[in-house]
């Protein structure tokens, strides 16, 4: 490393100083701004004159060419016919789908081995370690070529594998029951939403209450009330039927239930696999930070244990670890561009075919870095939020 | 949840127990309650099924060499037992790629040299200037190993280079650049000037808010549309810049860190001193703040050396690559889960030393 030793006497040497310290800032800036600007001037031009010279042209007009391109798995409808732009539209889909349940996933699976790695019971922690050392050390790229080699090694649709009734294990990919969602659902599930609205409300109303006068009052009845039963009543009232699509084998392929395609579900393993091996590490820190008289206290007090992890362990340890989360949670969303070395097409795939078959590289660049700016805006904008709402208020 | 609560109180409230001191450990630490004992049975059965499994397949049943290029015992074995002879058959090219067969001890030394370089650059006694120097000489001669054509070396281009190699070639050089380009990209973040300081929020924050692919299908497609006409750079130097860009980034935000933590006392010394700028950050804040950040910076080094693994996205034939392509080959396609176990091991030794080595630096800060 270039670290000097901080031995040597300092030695007293002149200045080049022009005149005052701001002078001497202006020049220097307007040097490292001349030096850029010449840079972009340079490529600019270069870029120009290549771009000319292929024959090129610039803009987003393509946007609303007739793409061509098949997209094999996607949650929007598509076909080749439709738009550059709409293929777009389905690549941000595609990869906010596997973004936003990887996350979920990551987490749920992490803070378990987080904890997991605290536990008094040896085989359990260490088994912890050995997951996390080894998930750690090796390339999330290599991990998902290996998941999507063991995904197509599966038996064939006939053979499949079924772990539990109504699911299939095949090289066709994950094959699950679902249940459709037609309009009557949605008036169901739109209540059951408004309650649980109406829920929040009415419970910080009760919280503000208990901090006036002390005493607590239930909460799981009107839980029970209003994103139970209500959306219950809602459904028997309009008659709402519930039916599960269960998924067969006919012929040679699957009919019903909903399918998540070998490379989908290879990526969503390896994504969700290698980031809760971090997220375990910062839930472990996370828990370790809260100082041991604060347990010793709460066990003193002799508070109940769920209670004590609810309302003294976690939202202490949630300080130290919510910012490193938020950077994991990118990590992963930009890591699920790796799509591409499996032929998942997210938006950078999509993007990456777009620009073989236009030649327009930097409008295809610009539109996956637009992309990908929103989405970590968005999310470190909303754990910012979520930072400052537990973040400690000292007076 | 009850395993965790568990952890901080029990060892206290749990009273010495006479008796065999193997029967104490097991109690203590795996049947000290009823869901503990369960939780440790329940492991013990998956773990054993698991380790019985893979020893059948792995090595009871595994075919460990076979005649040159011939994979009838692999394919006889498929389902049962593993085919370790596709290491043997194709390690060669999988460590050196299309490097020429002859000459692949020029390469294998190469690979030594990295390793010694990162050896030497973990001792603290050889912290120090001529540490530099040597990293410029190492570096030469990885450079002369490898291309040759001087010393009669025969020269190699660098489109035959390939595998372990180029992996660490991305990785070293991607830091030998990356690091001082981190270490002006922080000072200038912090610096007081407003135009020098929002050039540098925007590199940093562009390059970090995009995946690495994009940026590495911008250095190889975009790059040969900013240079003037004509003038081509070798895609494996497109992927470098790539890469250096990246990592400046990423260690421009660790180095910044600890320039935060640098107290304003230092500073105010130094400028009581009357040094300059660029003598108070060498010789006062530097050393301390990268001092304060060297176990963030192994752990960057680690999520560097293993993001390098992308280039093969855009055809660079790093280990990955060459592992991916040595499966290829139709008598030995059905056997990649076995490279794959291979390459990683590779992978798995240079991330673990490196994430051992930050472990024990950590350990020697906290003093």
């Amino acid at each position: 490393m270039t670290t000097d030793s901080p031995r040597p006497p300092p030695r007293r040497t002149f200045s080049l100083a022009l005149g005052g310290p701001q002078l001497k800032g202006l020049l220097w800036q307007i040097l490292v701004v001349g030096i850029a600007l010449a840079i972009i001037a340079f490529l600019w031009s270069n870029t120009v004159q290549n771009l000319s010279a292929r024959r090129i042209s610039t803009g987003f007009a393509f946007l609303g060419r007739e793409a061509g391109m098949p997209i094999a798995d996607s949650l929007l409808a598509y076909s080749p016919k439709d738009t550059y732009f709409w293929a777009f539209v389905v690549g941000v889909a595609n990869t906010l789908r596997v973004a936003v349940i990887g996350i979920v996933l990551a987490t749920l699976l992490g803070t378990l081995i987080g904890i997991s790695r605290l536990s008094a019971n040896w085989l359990l922690s260490r088994l912890a370690a050995v997951y996390v050392e080894v998930l750690r050390d090796i390339p999330l790229l290599l991990q998902l070529l290996f998941w999507y080699v063991l995904m197509q090694a599966l038996p064939a649709a006939r053979a499949a594998w079924r772990p539990i009734e109504g699911i299939f294990l095949s090289n066709r990919g994950l094959i699950l029951p679902s249940m459709p969602i037609g309009e009557g659902q949605l008036w169901v599930l739109g209540t059951a939403a408004i309650g649980a609205l109406a829920f929040y409300v009415l419970r910080r109303a009760q919280i503000a209450q208990q901090m006036r006068d002390g005493r607590p009052r239930p909460a799981w009845p009107f839980a029970l009330g209003l994103i139970v039963v209500l959306p219950a009543l809602v459904s028997w009232w309009l008659g709402v039927r519930w039916t599960v699509a269960w998924p067969e084998l006919r012929g040679f392929n699957f009919v019903g239930g909903l399918t998540l395609a070998p490379e989908y579900f290879a990526l969503l393993i390896a994504l969700v696999t290698y980031t809760s091996a971090f997220i375990a590490e910062i839930v472990r820190s996370g828990i370790q930070s809260v100082p041991r008289g604060q347990w010793d206290a709460a066990n003193a007090l002799g508070l109940r244990r769920s209670f004590m992890l609810r309302q003294i362990i976690l939202p202490q340890a949630l300080r130290v670890i919510v910012p490193p989360m938020t950077s994991q949670y990118l990590n992963l969303t930009k890591n699920s561009s790796l799509a591409v070395a499996i032929g998942y097409q997210d938006v950078v795939s999509i993007a990456n075919t777009t620009l073989n078959q236009t030649g327009q590289a930097i409008e295809a660049i610009a539109l996956i870095m637009a992309v990908f700016l929103t989405i970590s805006l968005s999310i470190s904008f909303f754990m910012n939020w979520y930072n400052a709402r537990i973040a400690l208020v000292e007076r | 949840m009850t395993a965790i609560t568990d952890s901080p109180n029990t060892a206290r409230a749990r009273r010495p127990q006479s008796g065999n001191r193997v029967l104490r450990w097991l109690r203590t630490n795996l049947f000290s309650s009823i869901p503990n004992g369960i939780i440790t049975l329940v492991l013990f059965a998956v773990l054993a099924k698991g380790m019985i499994s893979f020893v059948q397949w792995g090595i009871a049943n595994a075919v460990w060499l076979t005649p040159p290029n011939d994979s009838s015992a692999c394919r006889a074995a498929r389902g049962l037992g593993a085919c370790w002879a596709v290491i043997p058959e194709k390690y060669r090219f999988i460590l050196f790629g299309t490097y020429p067969f002859d000459e692949q001890w020029r390469p294998a030394v190469a690979v030594l040299l990295f390793i010694a370089l990162f050896y030497v650059s973990t001792r603290r006694a050889w912290w120090r200037r001529e540490l530099i120097y040597f990293w410029i000489a190492a570096l030469a001669l990885i450079s002369v190993l490898m291309w040759g054509g001087v010393f009669g070396l025969s020269f190699v281009s660098q489109d035959r280079w390939g595998g372990l190699p180029v992996t660490l070639i991305l990785a070293t050089f991607g830091l030998a650049f990356g690091f001082p380009l981190g270490i002006l990209v922080a000072l200038g973040r912090r610096s007081k000037l407003p135009a020098i300081r929002s050039i540098c929020v925007l590199y940093v924050e562009l390059i970090r808010g995009v995946p690495l692919v994009s940026l590495l299908f911008m250095a190889s497609v975009m790059f040969p549309l900013f240079m003037p006409g004509g003038f081509n750079i070798d895609k494996l130097l497109r992927a470098q810049i790539a890469i250096i860009l990246f990592a400046g980034a990423y260690l421009a935000e660790v180095v910044r860190g600890g320039l935060q933590a640098v107290p304003r006392g230092q500073y105010e010394a130094a400028d009581a001193l009357g040094l300059s700028y660029w003598r108070k950050q060498r010789l006062i804040v530097l050393p301390q703040a990268i001092r304060h950040v060297i176990p963030p910076l192994v752990n960057t080094f680690i999520a560097f050396f293993k993001d390098t693994s992308l280039v093969l996205i855009i055809g660079i034939f790093d280990l990955l690559t060459t592992a991916k392509t040595a499966i290829i080959d139709p008598a030995w396609q059905q056997f990649s889960v076995e490279v794959y176990l291979f390459i990683a091991a590779i992978y798995f030794a240079f991330c673990f030393a490196m994430s051992r080595y930050s472990r024990s630096l950590e350990a020697g800060t906290a003093r």
